[in-house]
């Protein structure tokens, strides 16, 4: 290395975020589990202080990333690693410990990890040398590469099965598009799961004439003369107003998803056809829209378990059960809604103090920060996170070689991926799924990973 | 990208501003920030009779409740245990429990006391304030204004944890009717629980109703339930089954609603509200109280059974009612003889009935089972069983009432694996024509054979809850079961039945002790031959012979002839049931009903005497 490179300082933007949510979050372990100890007991109880050693082994893992391992010995070694990891998550499956109706916890005495954690970490680094060599490109062998690097460990991580994980590992899509994938997979999937919430909560019928109408509307924008756009959207009305005419006066809803697809197909192909466009392209669009609609069923009963069905009709309002599966919701609503804007100061919560908060000093820690530290606290803590992305994101931006950008985008899009579905379920937007709120939840293997992620990147980046 | 990143961020902080700033319903006001549910329990529904007898009521009681973490030292645990009535060692172990379990249970409450009555729970109102942490709730527990039908009634127990894990919509702490009628109707009795939300500040004391209480949910009382019981039958048919072991059950043929279910010894109802407190003895009496014979009690039925037989031997056209068989002091076939008493010959059916011949039944079975008409006596024997099916013996009847057995009808397999396969005769068998042999029957299906005669032919399932139309179990209790003998032949039976009650002294007929003066009884005796010990005493009628009312079965464990003892007994309930009172010519026969003690007859009885064989 040049001596102009080592003069580089590392960017301790960063790293003050990484101190403020690591302190901000053991102050909240302290108080979630304070107070679970009982009012009589003030010591450093078990959560807290073996936080504290996990804060101190990561400070350590920190600086021997920073100063004393050398970036070229994990580079080198990322397959290996790699296929460290995927044995690991092979022999939980087999020698892990049932937590919550998945395995995914390796019991070593007093220590429990999880090497799904870990996996995000090798899969971002072996991602980040695929896709960062120079003659990587986005065709089909690319991508088959891709779908086996992440496709690997997500498969045994839903053998566990850990739904939160899996979510992670989609959030890479974000990297890829990034590195130049065509955006039309982020809507595409988008629309998917907008479809599928309409079908969950209305009907198909709901779901398809709603994604009709926004295919309407995209064609009035696009189309550029009135003669071009006017009987394709009289059509498309016409078929709207059909579907609505069948689904009031057909008694068996049987045939109300056909007819709805047949319309449909109909309609845009004698749309799309005179305008002399390849009627091939929507009729594949029609043909997968029809397709997700119909899976619904088949996906909710079949791959979903029961407490994730119960989360996402609770989510989505279709049952209100706020004694079951929407109990964690409910309270850790309560629990963050009762902080209002200054919060009741730190080791005053009550609700979360009384364990209505299940999970309290883990995936559900930000109901604390929201009790305690309010409106402010959690706008607060959401900052630096809002900073941190990116940051990170401009600082892989800036960087010449493009194994630290898409490692430095793995990262963001993982930490983007765990804030908003953690505080997303914890304020009622998203199901309950178990995924941590990094650096600030309770347990080893969630801080480990995204510290050593962390200063693998601020190391990576000074080069 | 950067904008994208920032629109979801703000969606996140866009649901925090609305859930910590702008929605008051996640908040509580600035001091009080916790709610605390108690829970308010509905009243049980109550129970009555046919005629409106209230048979279980409710009285209030109250249970003491406490929350560990608010518990003050110093504390004077003394104090407490006096106040209760508890004893001072529970009171040391529910504290220690409190100890070791204290971050789980959290603020929780938990029970500490239960079921006081008003008296002893004013005495902890009065003092409650030296103990913090301790509050009242008010329960209620169940009374028994009238004294009749423990067993049929059934008690009410607090769940357990075996029961907690299989049904998740109790809680611990409710309570569940674990026999009889509350078991049947647990569903329509219990109610809806409710609670009631207090505001607590961030010490966890109760400052007040939680916005006035608007927000609390009424619990909803359980459903009153009418039963078809008559409770002072009940009652009666309790007093003269006093001291014997066995049970008798009357039932009103036209509708096979249950006028009277007796299972001796029985549980009294003074010890229903405190089962908790008799279990163990009641479960180690050699009597077995809490096994309701009158639907558990598979038996032998004796010659009540020769009724059966009659008529399938009519319908299978291998009698008339005039053909005559011989008897010679019993059933005599080579070296095989089937004993019976001594009286005239050769009878026809109405006079075997009466005199209850066993010779002439042998004859009788034997032409059913050699019927040339079948090709071999097994497929005979499958015929028969299939009509003594009809009359609803083999099977559970399919009452309302709990734990139910079906009895016993032997199958030909089994009887095959005896004598081998096409090798059955009908003397092998011989004595399934007088009822005895491998045959069983609880005395709910002798009242219900006693009830398909007084039909002439059909029956009504047997039920304890009256239902109104729109039940969902309307329909199913109020099916007429045919049996597949015509109605016609039960005619020539009923005779035979009536002879056998109201002969003229000196005829000849078994019963002529249940006749009842201007009420035309029609019964039949049984007298059961069992290994242990004397014969069970049986007997079944129904009154009166034209438009029945009540049909009972009776069936006393070792008591001796069915004359004796189960006849009486019947026709006493009946004159109750039909007349109200006893007569004065019968009135000796209550009395020594009601003061006989049979139980040192049964072999289970500390003080049994083995009888000596003939």
């Amino acid at each position: 290395m040049s001596t102009a490179v080592k003069k580089k300082p590392f960017d301790w933007v960063l790293i003050l975020c990484w101190t403020a949510l690591v302190a901000f979050g053991w102050l909240n372990i302290y108080s979630s589990s304070y107070s679970a100890e009982g009012a009589v007991f003030l010591g450093m109880s078990g959560r807290a202080f073996m936080q504290l050693v996990w804060v101190g082994i990561c400070s350590l893992l920190a600086i021997a990333l920073l100063h004393w391992i050398n970036p070229q010995i994990y580079i080198g070694l990322n397959l290996w690693l790699y296929i460290f990891v995927a044995a690991l998550l092979a022999a939980v499956l087999v020698i892990g410990k049932d937590v919550n109706g998945s395995r995914s916890w390796f019991v070593l005495g007093p220590i429990r990890l999880q090497p799904s954690e870990f996996s995000k970490l090798t899969t971002a680094l072996l991602l980040s040398v695929v896709v960062g060599r120079f003659d990587f490109k986005f065709n089909l062998k690319g991508i088959l590469k891709i779908l086996l690097i992440v496709g690997i460990p997500a498969a045994l991580v839903l053998l566990e099965p850990d739904f939160g994980t899996i979510l992670v590992f989609c959030g890479l899509v974000f990297v890829l598009y990034r590195e130049g994938l065509t955006g039309w997979v982020i809507i595409y999937a988008a629309i998917a799961v907008i479809l599928f919430i309409l079908t969950l909560i209305f009907s198909i019928s709901v779901a398809v004439t709603v994604f009709f109408g926004f295919w309407c509307l995209y064609r009035l924008l696009a189309f550029r003369t009135k003669k071009d756009y006017f009987r394709p959207m009289l059509l498309y009305l016409a078929c709207i107003a059909a579907l609505a005419v069948i689904e009031y006066f057909l008694v068996s809803y049987e045939y109300i998803s056909p007819a709805a697809a047949l319309l449909m197909a109909v309609g845009i192909s004698i749309a799309e056809g005179r305008r002399h466009l390849p009627w091939f392209k929507p009729l594949c669009i029609l043909i997968a829209a029809v397709a997700v609609t119909f899976s619904v069923d088949y996906v909710f009963e079949n791959v979903l378990k029961q407490h994730h069905r119960d989360r996402i009709e609770n989510l989505l309002g279709i049952t209100q059960d706020l004694q079951g599966a929407g109990y964690n919701v409910n309270q850790s609503k309560i629990a963050i809604g009762s902080g209002g804007l200054m919060g009741k100061g730190f080791l005053q919560g009550t609700q979360t103090k009384f364990d209505f908060v299940p999970e309290q000093s883990t995936d559900f820690i930000f109901c604390t920060i929201g009790e305690e530290w309010g409106f402010v606290g959690c706008v607060a803590v959401l900052a630096i996170y809002l900073i941190m992305i990116i940051r990170l994101i401009s600082r892989s931006e800036k960087c010449p070689d493009p194994v630290t950008r898409v490692f430095g985008y793995c990262l963001a899009s993982y930490l983007f991926v765990h804030v908003v579905v953690n505080v997303g379920m914890t304020i009622g937007l998203m199901p309950v799924v178990g995924i941590p709120l990094p650096f600030i939840s309770y347990g080893g293997s969630s801080f480990l990973t995204f510290t050593a992620m962390l200063f693998v990147f601020i190391r990576l980046e000074r080069r | 990208m950067i904008i994208a990143l920032c629109v979801v961020f703000s969606a996140l902080v866009a649901q925090l501003a609305y859930l910590q700033l702008v929605d008051n319903s996640y908040k509580i006001s600035a001091q009080n920030n916790a709610l605390r549910y108690e829970t308010r329990y509905p009243v049980r529904g109550r129970i009555y009779d046919r005629k409106g007898t209230l048979l279980v009521g409710n009285i209030n009681s109250y249970d003491v409740m406490v929350t560990p973490a608010d518990i003050r030292q110093p504390f004077d645990t003394a104090a407490l245990c006096g106040m209760l009535a508890l004893d001072i060692e529970y009171a040391r172990e529910r504290f220690a429990y409190f100890r070791k379990y204290r971050s789980k249970i959290g603020y929780r409450s938990l029970p500490f006391a239960k079921g006081l009555p008003f008296s002893r729970y004013s005495y902890f109102m009065e003092r409650s304030g030296d103990f913090p942490g301790f509050y009242g709730v008010p329960r209620t527990t169940r009374q028994y204004p009238y004294h009749a039908g423990g067993n049929l009634l059934g008690y009410v127990a607090e769940v357990d944890q075996r029961w907690l894990a299989t049904h998740p919509d109790y809680a611990s702490g409710d309570f569940v009717g674990r026999t009889g009628i509350e078991q049947v109707c647990e569903q329509r009795l219990r109610g809806e629980k409710g609670y009631a939300i207090y505001l607590r500040d961030s010490r966890n004391v109760i400052q007040s109703p939680y916005e006035n209480g608007e927000h609390d949910l009424p619990a909803v009382a359980g459903e009153d339930i009418v039963t078809t019981i008559d409770a002072e039958l009940q009652n009666y048919g309790e007093m003269l089954l006093h001291n014997k072991v066995g049970a008798a059950i009357a039932i009103e043929p036209s509708t096979g609603e249950i006028l009277a279910m007796v299972s001796a010894p029985g549980l009294d109802v003074e010890v229903l509200p405190n089962m908790g407190r008799y279990y163990d003895s009641l479960s180690k009496d050699p009597f077995k109280p809490m096994f309701n014979r009158a639907v558990m009690s598979p038996q032998p039925p004796g010659s009540v059974f020769k009724l059966v037989n009659g008529l399938i031997g009519l319908q299978e056209k291998v009698v008339t009612p005039s053909v005559r068989y011989p008897c010679s002091n019993g059933y005599h076939y080579g070296s095989l003889t089937v004993g019976c008493h001594s009286h005239r010959s050769p009878i026809d059916l109405n006079e075997a009935v009466m005199m209850s011949c066993n010779s002439y039944f042998c004859y009788l079975f034997r032409s059913i089972l050699d019927n040339p008409k079948y090709p071999s006596v097994g497929e005979a024997y499958e015929k028969w069983a299939e009509y003594v099916k009809s009359f609803g013996f083999g099977v559970k009847l399919g009452s309302d009432f709990p734990s139910e057995q079906g009895g016993i009808i032997p199958s030909l397999k089994s009887y095959e694996k005896i004598y081998g396969k096409g090798r059955l005769r009908s003397l092998n068998i011989i004595s399934l024509s007088i009822g005895q042999g491998e045959i069983g029957s609880t005395p709910l299906h002798l009242a219900n054979l006693a009830a398909t005669i007084a039909n002439r032919g059909y029956y009504i399932t047997p039920h304890v809850i009256r239902y109104e139309q729109g039940d969902s179990l309307y329909e199913h209790f109020h099916e007429k079961h045919g049996t597949m003998v015509d109605s016609r032949h039960f005619n020539t039976v009923i005779e035979g039945m009536s002879m056998a009650v109201n002969s003229a002294p000196g005829a000849g007929a078994t019963a002529t002790v249940a006749a009842i003066p201007g009420i035309e009884v029609c019964g039949k005796t049984g007298t059961a031959e069992n290994p242990h010990g004397d014969e069970h005493s049986v007997f079944i009628c129904f009154a009166p012979r034209e438009n029945p009312k009540i049909a009972v079965a009776v069936y006393l464990e070792n008591a001796g002839f069915g004359a004796t003892w189960a006849a009486p007994v019947a026709s006493l309930m009946v004159e109750k049931y039909l007349k109200g009172e006893i007569s004065e010519s019968r009135k000796w026969i209550e009395t020594r009903m009601c003061e006989a003690s049979l139980l040192h007859k049964v072999p289970a009885s500390p003080d049994y005497v083995k009888p000596k064989k003939k």
